[in-house]
């Protein structure tokens, strides 16, 4: 009798292999829990189920997204006097995972000709976190910007202020937003791209600061953490809740862009926006 | 076991916190005369948590925004335990720029663990309406003096400490997240709040040396101990309303820049 060549695994083994599959090859989508593979999310990294732009490192989203790209203030990284050991541990590893010296990349970036100032912040660098240097590079992009008179479009992805320095990192939300007053009083535009996560101290100042807000499928934006809020309500907060729909509906999100359609997006509003020549100075 | 940076750290946590600290309306009381409160966001709702108004200040009318804690548990829950709700900032923000308009100063008067974290605040845009206070606030062409009182928690306080100046109750604290909160997130554990409160440095003189507030003033328990107070704010508006609004916005800029 011939052997069939091909035995089909039991669903329990199918579970096993699958759970022995590196977590790079295989994911679960932590919005509709689908599991899937590497190669299914696509180049532009999405969940095949549901739509939810997966996180991503700033180096690649500057791959994805722009045509040029020229990085500025790529020094700035995490004063000195900052001397805690299991800090600076936190720093190295984030360095690694992200090549980045902080948790925002800045530029100068083009979309179809459109030349723009943009920051992308990093969820694989201490969560995207808001330092002093977070807050200096961010402060400068938009500096730099209404010097040039030119366009912000800013990427947002943090777990807010960054703890391991205190009162400084809470500080750098004024920074930046009388950066932003001063581009903005230049009549030039800010646009945000609300990233999961876009939380805390982000979502109280910059992140809600643009002219335009858009925003990645089913990205958590919100101000305060769902634990502590289910702890200060005593009940349990519906799926939903702080999910980029939720927050469109309630009128703080301008549109929801998918990944794949960001470029177009971007590249007609900032054709839309485009700032006028600076005035002449005639003499009198 | 505590070390004892750590037991000053927190006994300035408890001291902040004490039920016995002055209430802002007494204290508006005490320093102003005729404080007549105006109400309302102008959106459609108004959070008890934040007293607004116009009061005389010697020969100065300025505009106080305050975030009061309750005394009894009542008043407590009323005011959401001194937490403000988006509709509270709107509110502070649509008074902070009648007074500009009119050039009349404005004084904050900040006692609060942090903007009201629920579900409400957050569907009605907490981090929106925090983040427009830093982005029209900060750039308002009037004299704004704040003094946290009590507690000054996180993104919360700093809605309305984003101006000319930063003041300290000896008895006061202003920190980045509650020392709970960063025991709990950092080492999953409560408990180490006292050294966490070390780590956060939010003492008035932790604080002054690393120059996020400007001044340490003597704790004001009554309408006496008020007066002084009362001086030393008259004093240093009349100041600033001396300088010119770009002069005062040029130095003010300057102050939150270096950060
Ligand atoms: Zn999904």
């Amino acid at each position: 009798m011939l052997q069939p060549k091909f035995t089909p695994p039991t669903a329990a083994e199918l579970k096993k292999r699958r759970q022995a599959i590196p977590d790079r090859l295989a994911q679960r989508c932590p919005v509709c829990g689908k599991t899937f593979f590497r190669f299914q999310a696509g180049r532009c990294m999405t969940c095949p189920g549901c739509g939810y732009a997966l996180r991503i490192t700033a180096r690649k989203r500057v791959k994805l997204l722009f045509d040029t790209f020229a990085e500025t203030h790529a020094d700035i990284t995490v004063p000195d006097r900052f001397t805690d050991p299991a800090y600076r541990a936190k720093i190295a590893q984030a360095e690694k995972k992200t090549k980045l010296k902080e948790s925002v990349l800045t530029g100068w970036a083009t979309i179809a000709d459109q030349r723009f100032a943009a920051g992308i912040m990093d969820p694989f660098f201490i969560m995207g976190s808001l330092g002093s240097a977070t807050g200096e590079k961010i402060t400068r992009l938009f500096e730099d910007a209404t010097k040039a008179h030119a366009p912000v479009v800013l990427f947002t992805a943090s777990g807010g202020a960054r703890m391991q320095e205190g009162i400084v990192s809470l500080m750098q939300m004024a920074k930046v937003s009388q950066a932003v007053a001063a581009h903005s009083a230049a009549g030039l535009l800010y646009i945000t791209v609300l990233c999961d996560p876009t939380t805390g101290g982000v979502t109280a100042s910059f992140a809600q600061q643009g002219d335009i807000i858009l925003a990645e499928p089913h990205a958590l934006v919100g101000f305060a953490g769902r634990r502590v809020i289910e702890q200060t309500i005593h009940a349990q907060l519906p799926a939903d809740f702080q999910r980029a729909e939720t927050v469109l509906e309630h009128g703080f999100i301008d549109a929801i862009v998918p990944r794949d359609q960001q470029k177009t997006v971007l590249a007609r509003l900032l054709r839309w926006h485009q700032p006028a020549p600076a005035k002449a100075v005639t003499s009198a | 076991m505590k070390t004892q940076r750590e037991h000053r750290a927190y006994a300035a946590v408890q001291a902040a916190r004490a039920t016995t600290k002055i209430p802002i309306q007494t204290l508006i009381d005490d320093l102003v005369t005729d404080f007549f409160p105006l109400h309302g966001d102008r959106t459609g709702g108004d959070d008890p948590a934040l007293i607004g108004g116009i009061g005389q200040l010697g020969d100065l009318p300025i505009t106080i925004v305050g975030i009061q804690k309750g005394a009894t548990t009542q008043e407590n829950i009323a005011r959401h335990f001194g937490s403000a709700l988006p509709e509270g900032y709107r509110k502070a923000l649509r008074l902070m720029k009648e007074a500009a308009k009119f050039r009349r100063p404005v004084l904050a008067l900040i006692n609060t663990p942090g903007a009201f974290p629920d579900k409400h605040s957050e569907d009605f845009g907490q981090g929106e309406a925090i983040a427009r206070c830093l982005l029209e606030g900060m750039q308002l062409p009037t004299p704004i003096l704040s003094v946290i009182v009590g507690e000054g928690g996180s993104g919360g306080a700093l809605a309305l400490a984003c101006g000319d100046e930063v003041w300290m109750f000896q008895h006061s604290t202003y920190a980045i997240l509650s020392p709970e909160g960063y025991a709990s997130i950092m080492w999953k554990d409560a408990t180490r709040a006292p050294e966490a409160a070390a780590k956060l440095g939010l003492t008035p003189k932790e604080l002054l040396a690393e120059h996020i507030v400007d001044r340490v003033v003597t704790e004001v328990a009554n309408a006496d101990q008020a007066q002084d107070l009362a001086k030393a704010i008259h004093a240093r508006l009349t100041g600033l309303l001396a300088l010119s609004p770009e002069d005062l916005l040029a130095r003010r800029h300057a102050r939150y820049r270096h950060f």
